[in-house]
């Protein structure tokens, strides 16, 4: 951490002094969540839900823990292991409503968390491996998730992981094969339940170490603030503890409150009735439709229905896989040196957009399949990669930019207007913030 | 290098929905697509109430045991009802030695329970035990369709869970059969109800391989003395099915209640904390370190000594 | 300039809060306190279920109980059932297995129990346990003739070489209690039902 007007960690007690000269970890959690930690002091709302990320891996661990003491990873069993538990597991229920809510309120966040970043520009420099960190975590989340999906092995878990395994095998030469290892078979089955068992529970510890690495890479330059400007002295920045422990706490309670309403008054709203019906590899469900968090990209795949130098099929998973895979390149796809949309308006109207657009692919994406849904999610793909590999490098090059404010402080003050210089001048006036005479 | 092939390959996928959305437009005017009946005349659940519903939702038992009666009744000669143990039926109400006679001796269960024999090691079987689950109508799946014109009963401990429309969807399909309208046969003459199966609109094909099972009042003799309508045994085993598929239904909203007060307390306590502490840095911004008035003069002495302008 | 307006409202600041500290502090303190304390509560009831969940769960529970047919056991002869998944020693005992037993001063046992407390009224020689040694739980032999019943006549466990009486009570051998007698009843003059309420 280089503010050098971060408080240092001094203990003070006999055993934390014992404590600190043979392993660090009470210095290393003060200088990252303590009073050690100098963050900019005009963070919104939208910045609290990274740490709602990890409040949600936490109770996915926990819970997934407690729930795989009961799981039997067999085809025959796993169902009913799922409804023992739900019936006859003491708090059962509650853990298995948990972890189910649980994931998806993990994505919840995880969307606002990213969407922030989108508009606030966290992932340009010098904060582009923060970003791509993300990104990882976002990968591992969304592979976690489909295989903890498949694992009651109910109609939608194993028409889920036909479909998705399906993939594989659009690529030429190499994809029958691929599915085939991957599935341990030529359909979904046992062999692919417990190795699904497996690596879900393997890769939220996974997802844990890259945590740690992205908020590690996040600590070097500090956190981002809505403006974009850089952190200049003391006055721009408030301890991390007590000012945004505090903000988390209350915040969180709030989040979590919310998580319980649907937990424990609406558990199965947010996901697929048929997954209460045993799977049968004889009979496909009417519509097969994955968890609401993949619906975009679900979108996405169906979209492409002609077969165009390259099978239809192919192309729905090249730019599924694309869709994801190109925020890895925004980082030097969206170059403006303004990061903040606040003070970008030609790209905040296409990040709005972008918003909608994203919503819309939502929609069609879990909708039953219809001519005008069809027609209308092509073209909102069409518009995504537009969107991200078009326009955005186009306006990030053209663009007018608004006045940014001369510090963070500054803006806390005056409002962000007031105080300006025009957009580049990043340095810092001299004399401008000279003392009183 | 980067936005040069992002250029083209953004342009590539455009390029090819576009062209995949056209080509689909004019498929569509080309051949419309024709309209399916059972879009037409599929009805929704209809509106109905259940003890069970909302927040504050909690089984009603006697319609509970009467939905149990129902099931006993008329259901259980073709669907099973494989979740449910016999020992759960406490939770209606029941004491132990009627449970244990409603398993074992009373109830007459088409297949009873496996066993060996102690003697001779033969497989046998033996009357149930209130710790075995309700037994199946049918010894396997080949059994249960060749008894069924090939359609398979479905297992009901889960039916109002895995059904759009749970409950309500349930007691519509029980109350919904009728015969086939005649504009939609006019409309659709291809969709005459096949030989073999009964038109219900309630189901997603209009069509369903299950003969009505309620058809006449009083079909059912209940145990309470309530009147044994069609619409009241619907409603009751309905409601049964609900217990059925979640049994720990009231434990869950008493818990949620109790968690979501914890909660809004917890939320409001921490609010106000997070309100005190703030109150000072949102306040004004109160120049510490070297921009602190107190500490200017000597941060003046300082910089001139290094011989950094003011 | 901006410097003197920001330093001077911000003497003001700190010379107005000054008075307001004291109360300012107090209640600061007991917001915190009360908010981390909720926060503490919330924990440990998240937890609560977390622990729970590890018990048994109700299908287990429900009372399992066998059935056992008597009617094969002579005097003198014992059989091994399985109850809960634990074995269950039912063995007929002679007469004089139980003088044996009666005679034995209870001031000389670790675990003083006499026979007919650990046997039904007028079923004296119906001497059923579980067949799990009190030690650390291994199966004692001499349910049968054949098998090792150690220098007291009843049970003798070969892990550790605890031996138990006629009345399956420890004798001698580091086990702390006698084989434990686990509810039954005679549901008829040839049959036991292990588990059930007598």
């Amino acid at each position: 951490m280089s503010f050098s007007w971060a408080k240092a960690y001094e203990p003070k007690h006999p055993f934390m002094k014992w404590l600190d000269s043979r392993l660090p970890l009470p210095r290393i959690v003060y200088g990252a969540t303590g009073p050690g930690y100098p963050v900019p002091r005009n963070l919104n709302y939208f910045w609290n839900f990274g740490v709602l990320a990890g409040i949600f891996l936490t109770i996915q661990i926990v819970t997934g823990i407690c729930l795989a003491m009961w799981f039997y990873a067999t085809a025959d069993g796993a169902f009913a292991s799922v409804e023992h538990i739900m019936r006859d597991v003491n708090a059962g229920w509650l853990l298995r409503y948990a972890h189910m809510n649980g994931a998806s309120f993990f994505f919840i966040v995880t969307y606002i968390h990213i969407f922030r970043g989108l508009y606030y520009g966290s992932y340009k420099a010098p904060r582009e491996l923060v970003w791509m960190l993300g990104l990882v975590i976002y990968l591992l989340m969304m592979a976690t998730a489909f295989m903890g999906y498949v694992l009651p092995w109910g109609q939608m878990s194993y028409w889920g992981a036909q479909v998705i395994t399906g993939f594989f095998s659009a690529f030429p030469l190499v994809g029958e094969p691929i599915r085939i290892w991957l599935l341990g078979g030529y359909a979904p089955d046992q062999a692919t339940l417990s190795r699904f068992f497996s690596l879900h529970y393997l890769l939220p510890f996974v997802i844990a170490a890259v945590v740690i690495l992205h908020i590690w890479a996040l600590h070097i330059p500090g956190s981002g603030n809505p403006t974009g400007v850089d952190v200049k002295d003391e006055r721009d920045t408030l301890p991390f503890h007590p000012f945004y422990t505090a903000k988390d706490g209350w915040f969180a309670a709030a989040f979590v409150l919310l998580y319980a309403l649907v937990t424990y008054f609406a558990p199965n709203y947010l996901g697929h009735a048929d997954n209460y019906i045993p799977a049968n590899p004889l009979a496909t469900p009417a519509h097969i439709v994955p968890e609401w968090y993949f619906w975009p990209f679900y979108a996405i795949l169906r979209s492409f229905t002609l077969d165009f130098v390259l099978p239809a099929k192919l192309w729905g998973v090249l730019a599924m896989f694309s869709s994801i895979l190109l925020l890895f390149f925004l980082p030097w796809l969206d170059k403006s040196p303004v990061r903040s949309g606040s003070y970008r308006p030609l790209f905040k109207r296409f990040y709005w957009l972008m918003v909608l657009d994203v919503l819309i692919l939502g929609y069609v994406g879990g909708a039953p399949i219809s001519p005008f849904r069809t027609a209308l999610g092509q073209a909102a793909a069409a518009y995504f990669f537009l969107h991200f590999l078009v326009i955005l490098p186009l306006v990030s090059r053209f663009e007018t930019t608004l006045p940014l404010p001369r510090s963070i402080t500054d803006s806390v003050l005056h409002g962000e207007a007031a105080e300006a210089v025009p957009a580049g001048r990043t340095k810092r006036r001299r004399g401008s913030t000279a003392m009183a005479g | 290098m980067v936005r040069v092939i992002a250029f083209i390959v953004g342009l590539v996928f455009a390029g090819v929905l576009l062209i995949s959305l056209i080509s689909g437009v004019a498929d569509y005017f080309r051949h419309p697509p024709e309209a399916l009946a059972s879009e037409e005349f599929h009805k929704e659940p209809k509106e109905v109430h259940f003890a069970s519903d909302g927040p504050f939702g909690r089984f009603d038992r006697r319609q509970l045991q009467r939905g149990l009666q129902v099931y006993t009744e008329v259901c259980s000669a073709c669907h099973s009802l494989n979740l449910v143990a016999f020992r759960d039926l406490k939770d209606l109400g029941y004491s132990d030695a009627e449970i244990k006679a409603y398993a074992g001796s009373g109830q007459e269960w088409k297949i009873k329970v496996p066993s060996i024999n102690p003697d001779t090691g033969e497989a046998s079987t033996r009357p149930a035990l209130p710790a075995d689950h309700f037994p199946p109508p049918f010894a396997n799946e080949i059994a249960a369709r060749a008894a069924n014109n090939n359609a398979l009963p479905p297992d009901l401990s889960l039916i109002t869970k895995s059904r759009e429309g749970g409950a309500a969807y349930v007691y519509s399909l029980l109350t919904g059969f009728q015969n086939q309208p005649a504009e939609l046969l006019k409309k659709f003459p291809d969709a005459k109800t096949p030989q073999g199966l009964h038109y219900n609109p309630y189901f997603a094909n209009l069509n369903i391989a299950m003969p009505p099972p309620l058809t006449t009042n009083g079909q059912v003799t209940y145990a309470d003395g309530t009147p044994a309508t069609v619409d009241q045994m619907a409603k009751d085993v309905a409601a049964f099915l609900v217990w059925t598929a979640e049994p720990k239904l009231e434990n869950r909203h008493a818990a949620g209640i109790a968690v979501a007060v914890f909660l809004l307390f917890a939320t409001i306590l921490g609010y106000l904390a997070y309100q005190q502490i703030w109150h000072e840095a949102k306040r004004a911004v109160r120049p510490t370190g070297a921009l602190d008035p107190k500490n200017q003069a000597k941060t003046r002495r300082a910089r001139a000594k290094a011989g950094v302008a003011g | 300039m901006a410097t003197k307006a920001q330093s001077a409202e911000g003497s003001r600041t700190s010379d107005s809060s000054g008075e307001g500290v004291e109360h300012g502090v107090r209640r600061r303190d007991f917001l915190n306190v009360a908010a981390v304390s909720f926060a503490g509560v919330g924990t440990v009831a998240a937890l609560t279920p977390l622990i729970v969940q590890m018990s048994p769960p109700a299908d287990v529970l429900a009372l399992a109980t066998t059935e056992v047919d008597i009617s094969k056991v002579v005097p003198g002869q014992g059989i091994k059932v399985s109850w809960r998944k634990q074995p269950v020693f039912v063995r007929n005992l002679t007469p004089k297995e139980i003088a044996e037993a009666n005679a034995v001063p209870l001031s000389s046992l670790r675990d003083p129990q006499t026979l007919a407390e650990r046997t039904k009224p007028g079923k004296e020689n119906w001497l059923i346990t579980l067949g799990v040694c009190t030690h650390l739980g291994c199966v004692p032999l001499g349910i049968t003739p054949e098998e090792n019943r150690g220098p007291y006549g009843g049970y003798f466990c070969p892990c550790h070489g605890s031996m138990y009486d006629t009345a399956a009570r420890i004798r001698q051998g580091p086990a702390p209690k006698n084989l434990f007698v686990p509810d039954y009843k005679f549901t008829s003059a040839t049959t036991v039902e292990i588990g059930g309420k007598g």
